[in-house]
């Protein structure tokens, strides 16, 4: 039978079917991080179990530590210390791989992961975070998960798991000047739903996928969460390949042309069905950005902000009301020229040197609005000092934007790092949920060159309404 | 892990969508590497008008008489949506929930309530939206997990659909790790293969 990119990675995982509608499958790399990892660790060594197989398990701390500069275990959230401490009391233990705070390798997970050559085509791969489906962009099979699945994989190297039903999104055309895959995901999820994907895998292919970066169909893949898949995945074409090779975990010598043939391999059968597919065409598609609090709450930066009659029901009705309530906005006013307070670069979503080379070149020999606080945090250790080689690091600092350390902890508000009250901020992050960002923060999501375009302006503005040096 | 089998209760409506695990449980309510505590932080941007001082709103559902008593919460498509943390499950079952009822859950949400023994009911839209209606004069309802029904108090019963092998372990209380560790000789027999196939992420030359 044909079978699809998604069907073959599963298959070659099945260890027994259970008979019950689920499989026993194997687990090829885990990922953890201070948050949710120090609590799974903690949790099986109460229940005196080891972890199976520590070389296939990697940790790094990036979600609650500060970003700022000079910062170490201290953390300004509360009791953030004692994550820290614990993850890595815990990785010391069990002898997993592990790239402490101030270290080179340190970073957010799935940017530390591509570019260490951990995550890779073919591999099962968990980490309990969500946005593990980013890693799908290389061909990986991987998806977030809970703490009590984390434990179940650390323990046995497989976890118990229905196969998903199966999802082709097809994009195809050329993007307009400055369309981005950030645009691409926004637009597919406030056309398709919040919940448009959930119980699929979703195959991303076509023209636009083969032209993308890896950089930017890591930024397609990880939002493909938002969009309520289990995962996002795509087939490993040349490019996949070229980023791999060389990278610090990658196969080397006679193994890297053993595993390279076996990645080319990894493409759904022509003839492969899909439970459901749905075709775009990137290049009807314009600038996105959020006015509300959900991903699908997402529309053209030239569209007006919908009107609560729209909702299909009267739990959508609510949801729409409360929104509006939350993000200060009325319906159908514009969302383009709406006042910003901030400017946010950096998240698993868009923080790599693709992202901060993009911004850069907006920010280039300008000022942000005045009163505007911009904070660009690179993805990683590696990515920041990557960029500083560049000078990018200077435009930033030059334009007005703070440049940090790498972590997660402005893109989800902790107790320590955020945004002010009621600050609205332009972000090139994934959630814009109620108070993600800091209390009563309102985050428009939206594409590094969106928001670095809205820092000059000091208003929600598309790229093509600055001047740009070449 | 507790076995399910019958839960009657009130349920409390919680007319949104999308309701995300950061709204069921902020981040900074998790302050401890524990799995414990979390319902005071339960909803807790919506369940009190002073965070830090936990002064109840009077107007979220919970804080209202009957449903402060609720055993089961009604909401919304999508319930559950965003991070992973499975904190959101805990600081549910914290608070005393058994069942979540829905249109539907946010894939993670939905394979974290199995593994703590929370029950979460899909049931459609229009029975939803029924339930709803019902639900304003402090709903009562029976969820019955062997025989799959949601029955209130007039007598009305719906059917739901669950996963056959979620619901063998929910009603037996199955602890999942203990069941996979029994495996060790398929999971070893696998592995050589796999070996075989991808010996690459096995044999690390480098780091």
């Amino acid at each position: 039978m044909a079978e699809t990119l998604f069907d073959k990675i599963w298959n070659q995982h099945v260890i027994s079917d259970l008979g019950d509608g689920n499989d026993l499958i194997y687990i090829d790399r885990i990922f953890l991080h201070e948050r949710t990892g120090s609590v799974a660790l903690k949790s099986l060594e109460e229940k005196g179990i080891s972890v199976r197989s520590p070389n296939q398990v990697f940790a790094t701390i990036d979600h609650i530590v500060d970003t700022l500069p000079g910062r170490g275990d201290e953390t300004m959230m509360p009791s953030g210390t004692q994550f820290i401490e614990s993850l890595r009391e815990s990785v010391r233990r069990e002898k997993i791989n592990f790239f402490d705070l101030n270290t080179s390798r340190q970073g957010i997970v799935h940017v530390v992961s591509p570019e260490l050559g951990i995550a890779l085509p073919g591999i099962t791969y968990i980490c309990p975070d969500s946005h593990t489906c980013s890693l799908g962009a290389l061909g990986a099979l991987a998806w977030g998960v809970g703490s009590s699945e984390c434990e179940h994989a650390l323990a046995t190297n497989t976890l118990i798991k229905e196969k998903p039903k199966s999802m082709l999104v097809s994009i195809n055309g050329v993007p307009k000047d400055g369309v981005t895959a950030k645009d691409i995901i926004l637009y597919l999820i406030s056309e398709y739903g919040a919940n448009g994907a959930n119980g699929h895998a979703i195959e991303f292919r076509g023209k636009t996928i083969d032209e993308m970066s890896i950089e930017s169909r890591l930024t397609l893949c990880n939002m493909a969460v938002e969009f309520g898949a289990m995962t996002g995945i795509m087939s490993p074409d040349k490019k996949t390949i070229d980023y791999i090779s060389g990278k610090a975990f990658a196969p080397k010598e006679e193994e890297q042309e053993l595993a390279e043939e076996y990645w080319a391999k990894l493409k759904s059968d022509e003839d492969a069905h899909f439970s459901k597919v749905i075709e775009i065409d990137a290049s009807k598609l314009s600038t996105y950005v959020t006015w509300g609090t959900s991903p699908e709450h997402a529309i053209e930066i030239e569209e007006k902000i919908p009107s609560i009659s729209q909702a299909n029901s009267s739990k959508e009705n609510e949801s729409i009301k409360k929104a509006l309530e939350y993000m200060d906005l009325k319906e159908n006013d514009a969302i383009k020229g709406t006042k910003i307070d901030a400017a946010f670069i950096g998240s698993c979503t868009n923080s790599r040197l693709s992202d901060l080379r993009v911004a850069a070149s907006i920010l280039k020999g300008k000022k942000i609005a005045p009163g505007i606080k911009a904070i660009c945090v690179p993805g990683s250790s590696t990515v920041k000092k990557d960029a500083e080689s560049e000078g990018l690091d200077k435009i930033f600092k030059s334009s007005g934007f703070e440049w940090r350390e790498s972590g997660c902890s402005m893109c989800f508000f902790a107790g320590g790092e955020s945004f002010g009250e009621n600050e609205r901020v332009i972000s090139t992050t994934n959630r814009n949920f109620e108070n993600r960002q800091g209390k009563k923060t309102r985050t428009h999501l939206a594409s590094p060159a969106t928001v670095a375009a809205s820092a000059i302006k000091g208003e929600i503005t598309a790229v093509d309404q600055i001047e740009r040096r070449t | 892990m507790n076995p399910v089998k019958i839960i009657s209760g009130i349920a409390a409506p919680l007319l949104r969508i999308n309701v995300d695990t950061d709204a069921i449980i902020p981040s900074r309510e998790i302050k401890a590497v524990s799995k414990k505590g979390l319902s005071e932080g339960l909803f807790s941007e919506w369940r009190y008008t002073s965070i830090s001082g936990r002064k109840p709103n009077d107007e979220f559902v919970l804080n209202r008489e009957p449903y402060n008593r609720s055993a089961m919460l009604l909401t919304g498509d999508n319930f559950g949506c965003g991070s992973s943390r499975e904190h959101a499950v805990w600081a549910l079952m914290d608070y005393g929930f058994d069942v979540v009822i829905s249109t539907s859950f946010a894939d993670i949400f939905y394979g974290n309530c199995f593994k703590n023994g929370l029950l979460p009911v899909q049931l459609p839209p229009d029975v939803i939206d029924r339930l709803f209606e019902l639900s304003s004069d402090g709903l009562e309802l029976s969820v019955d997990l062997p025989n799959q029904t949601v029955t209130e108090g007039a007598g009305e019963v719906f059917s739901f659909d669950i996963d056959q092998g979620m619901k063998t372990k929910l009603l037996e209380g199955q602890d999942e790790i203990s069941l996979s560790l029994k495996e060790r000789e398929k999971i070893l027999l696998f592995e050589e293969g796999h070996k075989k196939r991808q010996p690459w992420l096995f044999d690390r030359k480098s780091g």
